[in-house]
């Protein structure tokens, strides 16, 4: 068997029975990279001498039998938007293109403890802003399943690499459903926990007060695992929580017969794909069938969402990248004065789309239109959280389709901002309320293309979700198939 | 059309980003498309709602103390000039 096909769970109990070493799990990732990648593109780096080298140490380290992390010895890749000591970060920009970050994101460190082994870093939309890897300043991602169509974004580069067994899992970060809706055009599981539940230090910003880190992973089982090697508060970033983190594998197999899941009835819209208004409908009697007691709920603001996400996260990006100004690292245009190489660098070095956000950002929070725009969004947003507090006062999670389409064709949508924005309408509502959300294989359309189940969780309440979605994927086989882009 | 080019121009100005006269014109078309497709929060009367502004419960300060060394050498390595152990940057005084 190919070893980079296995999970996290199943690669760590061979390790720690001696059959595998991490070296040959390693070896065999950096084959498969060698011998497919160059059709998906998922990587902008890789960190094979280092990534080896981390495999030898966690060799040892099992040898000597000192400590049973389950990421010991685990390739792992990173989305490039996570700050690596050493290791080149670009957040795909020409902005960032040579930099060398002098320190490692808290998540990083963490992993690094856990000995996990670096693979490299994913390819992304220029800082996280996308949904199909298309703005990448570097190249696109291709979809492992179809390779004429996107990945999803902006984690796309970090979901085909786990759908293509290029690592046995990866990190994203999820602003507004970049990691969950890549995870679902790509066929794989995506975690974004409630805000706060992982450190930000290290991450390069985006939309502050939506984003989050999340795992990547072949089954919800390796989900957990991941989501309680990263918990956890971090001195260094004071918006994350100082709650306890629970045994996130404890209960993943305890029957959820009596548990409450809710539908809510303004998701079903006009422009959903048919197909996969059914394989959501198929899980949800899935989800009955094993005692689950499921009910329609309403979240009435859902309509207004997308609008709310584009203000806010548009003006968190606009306040963030100010920082871009070619003075201490990153690129410097020349120019004659100041203000003029400002203007050079920031024009030559941010894409299309990065620039459209900025402007739209400071527009909305410029004199004469914040209260217009920024104001008024900040107040639905508080209408949107209402929504979910009440049906999540009645429901233990909620359940909805993760895209309204399956992976589209690469170009389809990127003359046309306003539509690439309106396919993360499932997936911005959880951002803008903080919770939990995650997606995971429910189905395949005509064309072949996998598509996803969201199920919304409470508030900290990560286990009862993963349980819910454990114990639809062991009923099911979806996440059993994978892509041969041998193939193709 | 709501949005007009000269605004677009004024925005990119305090944005500090340069737009070639094509850019600004297309951005100035699809920047008012999605204002056209912001402007549906108006059909909402929010005037009792209180602003979201976040969703930290508590916040856990830290001692206000250095933890981490400045790698200077590091740091500098990213600069896109430099003079010793400093950043060299555009003359602003004339």
């Amino acid at each position: 068997m190919n070893l980079a096909t296995l999970t996290v769970h199943d690669a760590g109990d061979k390790l720690r029975r001696r059959e595998i070493t991490s070296l040959e799990l390693t070896d065999a990732v950096f084959q498969r990279i060698a011998a497919t990648d160059e059709r998906t593109h998922a990587f902008l780096t890789l960190d094979r001498e280092a990534a080896l080298d981390q495999a030898r140490r966690a060799d040892a380290r099992l040898r000597a039998q000192d400590d049973d992390s389950p990421l010991l010895g685990i390739p792992i890749a990173l989305k490039d938007n996570f700050l690596t000591q050493g290791l080149r970060t670009t957040a795909a920009s020409r902005m960032l293109g040579d930099f060398i970050p002098p320190y490692d994101a808290t998540t990083v460190q963490k992993l690094r403890a856990a000995g996990a082994v670096i693979v490299g870093k994913t390819n992304l939309d220029e800082f996280a802003m996308g949904s199909s890897v298309e703005h990448s300043a570097f190249f696109p991602t291709r979809n492992p399943w179809n390779l004429d169509r996107i990945p999803g974004g902006s984690s796309g580069g970090s979901a085909a690499a786990v759908a293509a067994d290029l690592c046995l899992a990866a990190l994203g970060t999820d602003p507004g459903g970049a990691i969950r809706q890549p995870a679902a055009c790509c066929g794989i599981v995506g975690f974004k926990p409630t805000y706060g539940r992982v450190s930000r230090y290290g991450i390069i910003a985006f939309a502050s007060s939506m984003d989050q880190v999340g795992p990547m992973t072949k089954d919800v089982r390796d989900a957990a695992l991941l989501l309680q090697a990263l918990a956890g508060h971090d001195p260094a970033d004071s918006t994350s929580s100082i709650r306890p983190v629970p045994d996130y594998s404890a209960k993943l197999d305890s029957a959820i017969e009596g548990l409450r899941v809710g539908v809510p009835k303004e998701y079903w819209v006009s422009g959903m794909q048919p197909e996969v208004e059914k394989a959501v409908h198929n899980a949800i009697r899935e989800l009955q069938r094993q005692g689950a007691i499921v009910e329609e709920i309403s979240l009435p603001h859902t309509e207004y969402a997308v609008a709310v996400y584009y203000i806010i996260a548009t003006a968190e990006a606009s306040s963030n990248l100010a920082r871009y100004d070619g003075m201490r690292y990153g690129y410097r245009a020349d120019a004659k004065d100041l203000t003029e190489t400002y203007m050079i660098t920031r024009d030559e070095a941010f894409g299309a789309e990065v620039k459209r956000r900025i402007l739209l950002g400071t527009y909305s929070l410029s004199a004469g239109y914040y209260d217009a725009y920024y104001l008024k969004a900040q107040q639905v947003r508080a209408l949107v959280k209402q929504d979910f507090d009440q049906a999540l006062k009645r429901c233990d999670v909620l359940v909805t389709p993760t895209a309204p389409t399956t992976a589209f064709r690469i170009g389809e949508k990127t003359l046309d901002p306003l539509a690439m924005y309106l396919s993360d309408i499932y997936t911005i509502s959880a951002n803008l309320a903080g919770l939990p959300a995650l997606s995971l294989p429910c189905g395949f359309d005509s064309d072949a293309m996998p598509i996803g189940l969201q199920i919304i969780g409470k508030h900290f309440d990560e286990a009862t979700l993963l349980r819910v979605a454990h114990h639809y994927e062991q009923a099911t086989e979806w996440h059993k198939k994978t892509p041969s882009i041998e193939d193709r | 059309m709501k949005l007009t080019a000269e605004e677009v121009r004024r925005v990119a100005v305090l944005a500090r980003l340069r737009l070639t006269q094509e850019e600004e014109a297309q951005l100035t078309e699809q920047l008012d498309r999605i204002l056209a497709y912001m402007d549906k929060l108006g059909e909402l009367d929010t005037s009792n709602i209180p602003p979201f502004t976040h969703d930290i419960e508590s916040v856990e300060l830290r001692e206000d103390k250095i933890t981490n060394r400045p790698n200077t050498e590091a740091l500098l390595a990213n600069a896109p000039d430099r003079d010793g152990d400093f950043f060299k940057v555009p003359k602003i005084i004339e």
